[in-house]
């Protein structure tokens, strides 16, 4: 991610998929979810879609049947930081692989309609931002993509997206924002409740002793 | 006032957070082999350990083999890199003490199958577990959600989950069924209605006349699909039958047990309760339902056309178009004009001993069709197996023609040795219909086990009524 004197931004060529209902299976099959390792998954990301052939985990690209007419196999789309695409991205299964997989790639922000709610969640917690837009402006912004190399630039502290002249602002909870731009983790957040939680557990072991059993 | 989310939201939060979010106390957390190595391994680098033991029960379901037999252990899986993740588990629980029914264990199974018969889902838990269908465990009561890796290592290190509220939506299902529809045509008639993100946001509580009069399991199998209606949470309201039921699996001592009781019967929705979003359906006219197409909203009576872009509304064509051609669905055609290969009944939707007795019931004295090169029952876990077996039903089905597996998530998904191979149509009674999930190609029909049933012994779907 690069930053100018206004913040945050990611940008550059926008790679698309004209599909609604894009499940986390599609995202990353279940055979590469037998990796114990939070990182690599860059090569099986859509799998289904970018070959012609059947993977398997620790088979690389390079041994693979390539289907040319996938888009994040044609050029300049194999290098796109941005992924358009429609309703309910990300659905399904809670794999966080999922996640891996597009950042892996070097995905640092999807646009869509609409997103699964685990998969959202997942998002912020590895850098990937996730743009939901009103339909309207997606199917605009379809429609560019037919015209030409649509390329784009996300300002992430303004919450823009900015496309030549127009200006398309999105709505993003800035707890969840502020986790991409700094990098925080959860565990450390949390663990400065840790008296709080304490205190609470005490309370609900006497109230609710069943549960602790 | 309050709907039943609301209670169970207020009884489990510890505080809110600067950034407007929540902790949530967490009061069971499942684990399994596949989601929760990277969150153990960032636990290690952390130099934590989980902050209550006893809350954690874990059990490998995704990866193991369902041909297993005697003295089978997780080094006898044959699968290099399945067994890794199997080892695994095994490494992490014997490190840090975590309960696991291990694949050695005769009460291993599908996690969402063994938590409540094993009695560690009870009313008004919160649960959590790295995997979506953890929306399973609020049909007793509980507020239940699937987690990514990253929160699988949160709630293991803090016992909370950082969460925001979700929105209340309310899905009333009204009246009786026929007969030869079960909950799973239910919750798949809801799917088509309200689409799969019809319930994204939202905890959604299932209730109504029909809900009361069905059975704990088969209230599992509606909470189960909710996350395919786009729902994280679906719950149903204690009541008479969800304590019997618990009472049956508990381990908890009489008083105990007694006291827990009086506070399962607060949780219930308030009669003056607000719900964001009401849904009423009525479900005597639903027929059996069957997917057609990749996702599990493309679903319509048995009897039914399969949808052609011609019929279809000018924004779907493209989803219709791309879902029939992944289908090999040629011209126009029906559910039953389609000829299958494969029949799968299990998963945790329908592999709990209910189910396996309607389909028994079906395959009682027939054979499968010709057409069907292999029909397979695998129960959700070793008690639902030892039950089966004791009431007859594996040789109902291996009479018939059926194989009688082992426990695990099995054909549910492309994990295991159980897949479906490129282009075979396959009967099952799981909850995904996604490209490829059965296995590279593999082409998915969810449906009832009634139907699935029925499907084996006629080749293809067809009027169960007339069985
Ligand atoms: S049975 Fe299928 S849906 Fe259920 S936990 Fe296993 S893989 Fe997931």
């Amino acid at each position: 991610m690069k930053s100018n004197s206004e913040g945050l931004i990611i940008d550059g060529v926008v790679a698309y998929i004209d599909r609604d209902n894009i499940d986390t299976d599609q995202i990353i099959p279940t055979e590469y979810l037998k990796s114990i390792k939070k990182f690599g998954f860059e090569d099986y990301l859509f799998d289904g879609w970018r070959y012609k052939d059947d993977g398997k985990l620790g088979i690389t690209k390079d041994e693979r049947v390539i289907d040319e007419n996938f888009i994040l196999n044609k050029n300049p789309f194999n290098e796109s930081k941005i992924l358009l695409t429609r309703d309910n991205f990300g659905c399904g299964s809670s794999r966080e692989h999922a996640v891996w997989a597009l950042r892996d790639f070097g995905i640092k922000a999807v646009i869509a309609s609409s997103f699964g709610d685990i998969f959202y969640n997942n998002s912020f917690k590895n850098g990937v931002l996730p743009i939901k837009l009103e339909k309207k402006e997606i199917d605009f912004l379809f429609g560019q993509t037919q015209q030409k190399v649509l390329e784009l630039s996300i300002n992430l502290q303004k919450k823009e997206i900015i496309y030549g002249e127009k200006t398309i602002s999105f709505h993003v909870q800035k707890h969840l924002i502020d986790r991409i731009i700094y990098g925080l983790d959860d565990v450390d957040i949390t663990l400065k409740e840790k008296d709080k939680i304490f205190d609470f557990e005490k309370t609900r072991i006497k109230e609710r002793p069943w549960i602790f059993k | 006032m309050k709907t039943l989310y609301d209670k169970l939201w207020e009884e489990h939060h510890v505080t809110q957070l600067d950034s407007g979010e929540s902790l949530l106390y967490i009061d069971r957390h499942y684990l399994h082999e596949v989601t929760s190595p990277q969150a153990f391994e960032g636990l290690i680098k952390k130099n934590l350990k989980p902050w209550r033991l006893n809350a954690n029960i874990a059990t490998p379901d995704h990866n193991v083999p369902t041909i297993r037999g005697n003295n089978f252990n997780s080094e006898s899986i044959t699968d290099e890199i399945s067994k890794i993740q199997v080892v695994e588990l095994d490494k992490n629980c014997n490190k840090f003490g975590i309960k696991q029914f291990d694949i050695e264990s005769n009460k291993q199974g599908i996690v969402h199958v063994i938590g409540p018969e094993l009695g560690f889902t009870i009313p008004g838990m919160t649960i959590v577990c790295g995997d979506s269908h953890t929306s399973t465990h609020g049909a007793l009561g509980c507020l239940a959600m699937g987690i990514g890796t990253s929160e699988v290592e949160h709630v293991l290190a803090t016992q909370c989950l950082k969460v925001s509220k979700l929105k209340n939506m309310n899905v009333r299902f009204e009246g009786e069924v026929n007969e030869n529809v079960s909950s799973k045509d239910i919750v798949l008639y809801l799917i088509r209605q309200i689409g799969t993100a019809g319930g994204t946001g939202c905890a959604i509580e299932f209730s109504g006349s029909y809900i009361s009069s069905i059975s704990v399991e088969g209230r599992m199998t509606i909470c189960n699909m909710a996350i395919e209606a786009g729902a994280k949470v679906g719950l149903i309201a204690p009541d008479n039958k969800t304590i019997d039921y618990v009472k049956s699996k508990s381990f908890l001592d009489e008083d105990t047990f007694a006291q827990a009781k009086e506070y399962w019967k607060t949780l219930k929705s308030d009669d003056d309760a607000k719900f964001d979003k009401e849904i009423i359906i009525d479900v005597s006219k639903i027929k059996p339902q069957v997917t057609w197409g990749t996702s599990p909203e493309m679903v319509m009576n048995y009897d039914e056309s399969i949808p052609t872009v011609f019929d279809t509304k000018e924004e779907n064509k493209k989803n219709v178009e791309l879902a029939r051609d992944y289908m090999g669905i040629e011209n126009e055609t029906k559910l039953s004009d389609l000829t299958f290969d494969k029949v799968f009944i299990g998963s945790c939707t329908n592999s709990r001993i209910e189910d396996l007795r309607m389909a028994a019931e079906i395959v009682k004295g027939k054979t499968i069709a010709a057409n069907i090169s292999e029909a397979i029952v695998v129960p959700g876990s070793g008690l639902v197996k030892e039950q089966a077996e004791n009431e007859g039903l594996d040789k109902i089905f291996t009479d018939a023609g059926f194989i009688w597996r082992d426990p695990g998530c099995s054909m549910c998904l492309g994990m295991n040795p159980d897949q479906l191979k490129p282009y075979e149509r396959c009967a099952s009674t799981s909850n995904r219909n996604f490209e490829g999930r059965q296995g590279y190609l593999g082409r998915t029909h969810l449906m009832s086990p009634i139907m699935a049933a029925y499907t084996a012994i006629n080749g293809t779907i067809g009027d169960p009524y007339e069985i």
